[in-house]
């Protein structure tokens, strides 16, 4: 396998993981904050539905925890495709 | 003690701390001015992103825009932070990598072109200096609320402050006057804010206060918020109004326009590894996230219990007499920050939606004849916060603090973003190539001078437009620099054309739709269409057209690609060194082969 090969295969899983997280970032926030909160509204949750949270609380939370899985993946992927830096 | 040498003593001793940290924190080389010698460790630096990013508008203004709308404008919660998302995923770890000091130095050397990198410095320009003109009335503002100067001493001692620590320290400065910055003004904001949610529901979380049962009525906090609101005629609190498709555009154009300020890219250009970038990211996040989930808790806590002061008995029963209002009520009338006219004559406060036309028969029933609480300015709020929640006075003059220091933290990062396109885009890189080092750290600092004078002036006579600059800022954002630098990073092929004509594309369009309706360059009356939301393109708001004029500049800088050759070779090649970590701080010199 050629270094040139690799590079691009690296890239290609990068944008396969950044996909995966932008899908959960918009369907949290725009998705369930938004747009779908009707349908969760049969969810009761602390005085009001499920959509109420994730607009005022719940997206927030969820960013936090994308962004650092997301540092996690990337740190073991730069070590798997050795362009880690020494 | 009395109030005022409270308020001194929490200003003067933060004042204090931020010179000492100036001294201590000298920039020598233009690495550390720009960038604080990229040594900054990622936490550090998340919290200076934090502070560097909460302004002013975050810390005073924010939990009043919520618990007066509701639901609807939870946009601002999760477009403010929904951004940094985007930071960390698309652009934060590449522009660290490319291992330049400004936004318009990535855009000139990716896009190989010196009009690219003149129309980034526009754009720049105008999207941090129509930020800054905010920051200073409001640190003018804090000051003649605490200091019991008026607002033009205050607006001077401010600049003076951020004088000394950005003149001498640059970046390196200002980061460490950051991260004392975001302590003070975290803990202004949350203090108040636990004491209140144990008040009303016997949480010490307030983030779990928002969402648990109302002590006093045993309902949830929000249903009997919802409860109170409909009986006085006024929109539920939860409920959702408005159109759906504005809400999404508006948070998205929140988030992208986050993503695409200045002043916050270049805080992820002080860490020392690619890796770091990202992490930093998520840890600004999480700095971010703890005032950020606070400030709705406060919103709503804020507003029950202002329905619960002016209805003692319940909303059935009478309003409090005019004669018997608490103390921060008197206090804040001398303010004019709020007013009361009692229309029906009767010495008590009714406190309604006289709007609601289904409710009027319900008001005239009761012998009401409109909304008493004539002015209620939503910043008292969080201003206000500790004289409600009947808090000692030191936490009063912790607020003060943590106002301050979130308007001079903010202020600070955007003089930096302008002062080093100045010296490093417009002099080092456009006019004067040759000069040297020295020669460029002093034309920073000189820059910095220039900066902080033009924003102090500015701040002393604020354009009349003041208030709607947030629309412009985001909105450009938004539609010129973000475009062009994802593109930059994620499509190796763009080239020069397509990218100028993009961020042109996306400036243009964004400026003509905010212009159409707020009027040219802001200029009352010069609106060509009312700002109601009928005469709104598809129900589209003038603060929601960055996500479309985003999509405009990536959508013009294809179809110029399309027909235009693609960059050249050693470009490609650029990219392709940007996309992987190793060998950070070496990439940009491919370019100058």
């Amino acid at each position: 396998m050629t270094l040139d090969k690799s590079a691009a295969k690296y890239w290609k899983a990068n944008l396969r993981i950044i996909w995966i997280c932008m899908s959960i970032w918009a369907l949290v926030s725009i998705g369930f904050g938004i747009v779908l909160r009707p349908l969760l509204s049969g969810i009761r949750f602390g005085g009001t539905d499920l959509g109420f949270w994730f607009a005022q609380q719940g997206s927030i939370l969820v960013f936090v925890a994308l962004i650092f899985y997301y540092t996690w993946y990337m740190n073991r992927l730069d070590r798997e495709y050795d362009v880690d830096e020494q | 003690m009395d109030q005022f040498a409270i308020n001194l003593i929490f200003v003067g001793g933060s004042f204090l701390l931020y010179i000492a940290i100036a001294i201590w924190a000298r920039a020598r080389t233009t690495a550390e001015f720009y960038a604080a010698g990229r040594g900054v460790h990622p936490v550090l630096n998340g919290m200076a992103t934090a502070a560097d990013w909460m302004s002013a508008a975050s810390f005073i203004s924010m939990a009043g825009l919520i618990a007066f709308v509701g639901y609807g404008n939870s946009s601002y919660l999760m477009g403010w932070t929904g951004g940094y998302v985007l930071l960390a995923l698309l652009l934060a770890p590449y522009l660290r990598k490319f291992g330049r000091f400004t936004v318009p130095d990535f855009i000139g050397e990716r896009f190989y072109s010196r009009s690219a990198r003149l129309v980034a410095v526009a754009a720049l320009l105008i999207i941090s200096l129509t930020y800054v003109v905010g920051q200073m009335t409001g640190a003018g503002v804090a000051f003649s609320r605490f200091l019991e100067v008026d607002a033009t001493t205050g607006l001077m001692i401010a600049s003076t402050v951020v004088f000394v620590y950005a003149v001498l320290g640059g970046m390196k400065g200002i980061t460490y006057t950051q991260v004392a910055q975001y302590v003070v003004l975290i803990i202004a904001y949350t203090i108040p804010a636990v004491f209140i949610s144990m008040q009303l529901t016997g949480n010490v979380l307030p983030q779990l206060g928002l969402f648990s049962t109302h002590t006093e009525s045993g309902l949830p906090l929000l249903a009997k918020l919802d409860q109170v609101l409909l009986e006085l005629g006024f929109q539920d609190y939860t409920g959702h109004h408005g159109s759906t498709l504005n809400m999404v555009l508006f948070t998205l154009s929140l988030m992208v326009g986050t993503a695409g300020l200045p002043h916050v890219i270049i805080r992820f250009f002080t860490v020392p590894k690619v890796s770091d970038a990202r992490k930093s990211a998520g840890w600004a996040l999480v700095f971010i996230a703890l005032l950020y989930t606070v400030a709705p808790a406060v919103g709503s806590m804020a507003r029950l219990n202002i329905i619960s002061t002016i209805y003692p008995a319940g909303t059935a029963a009478e309003p409090i007499e005019y004669a018997e209002r608490p103390d921060w009520m008197r206090n804040w009338e001398q303010t004019g920050l709020l007013a009361f006219e009692d229309l029906n004559g009767d010495g008590r406060i009714q406190y309604y939606n006289a709007a609601n036309e289904e409710f009027a028969a319900t008001a005239a029933e009761r012998g009401w004849a409109g909304n008493e609480v004539v002015t209620f300015n939503q910043d008292i709020l969080v201003l206000a916060n500790p004289e409600i929640a009947q808090l000692p006075g030191w936490v009063l003059g912790l607020i003060a603090a943590g106002g301050l220091a979130a308007a001079l933290s903010t202020a600070a990062g955007l003089l930096l973003a302008i002062s080093s396109a100045v010296s490093h885009d417009l002099i080092k890189s456009t006019f004067k190539p040759d000069i040297t080092e020295k020669g460029e750290l002093l034309a920073a600092r000189f820059s910095m001078a220039a900066a902080i004078a033009l924003a102090t002036w500015l701040g002393l006579n604020p354009p009349g437009f003041a208030a709607q600059t947030v629309a412009l800022a985001f909105g450009l954002a938004a539609s010129s620099l973000f475009p062009a630098i994802m593109m930059g990073i994620f499509s190796k092929k763009m080239n020069a054309t397509g990218a100028i004509v993009g961020m042109l594309v996306g400036l243009l369009s964004t400026c003509i739709y905010i212009f159409t309706y707020l009027g040219w360059f802001f200029v009352p009356g010069t609106n060509m269409l009312e700002n109601t939301p009928e005469n709104w393109w598809f129900g589209i708001s003038p603060l929601s057209f960055g996500a479309v004029g985003a999509v405009l500049n990536f959508a013009a800088a294809y179809l110029v690609l399309a027909v235009t050759k693609p960059a050249p070779e050693r470009i490609q090649e650029l990219v392709e060194s940007i996309r992987v970590p190793r060998g950070a701080g070496s990439a940009a010199h491919i370019a100058q082969h």
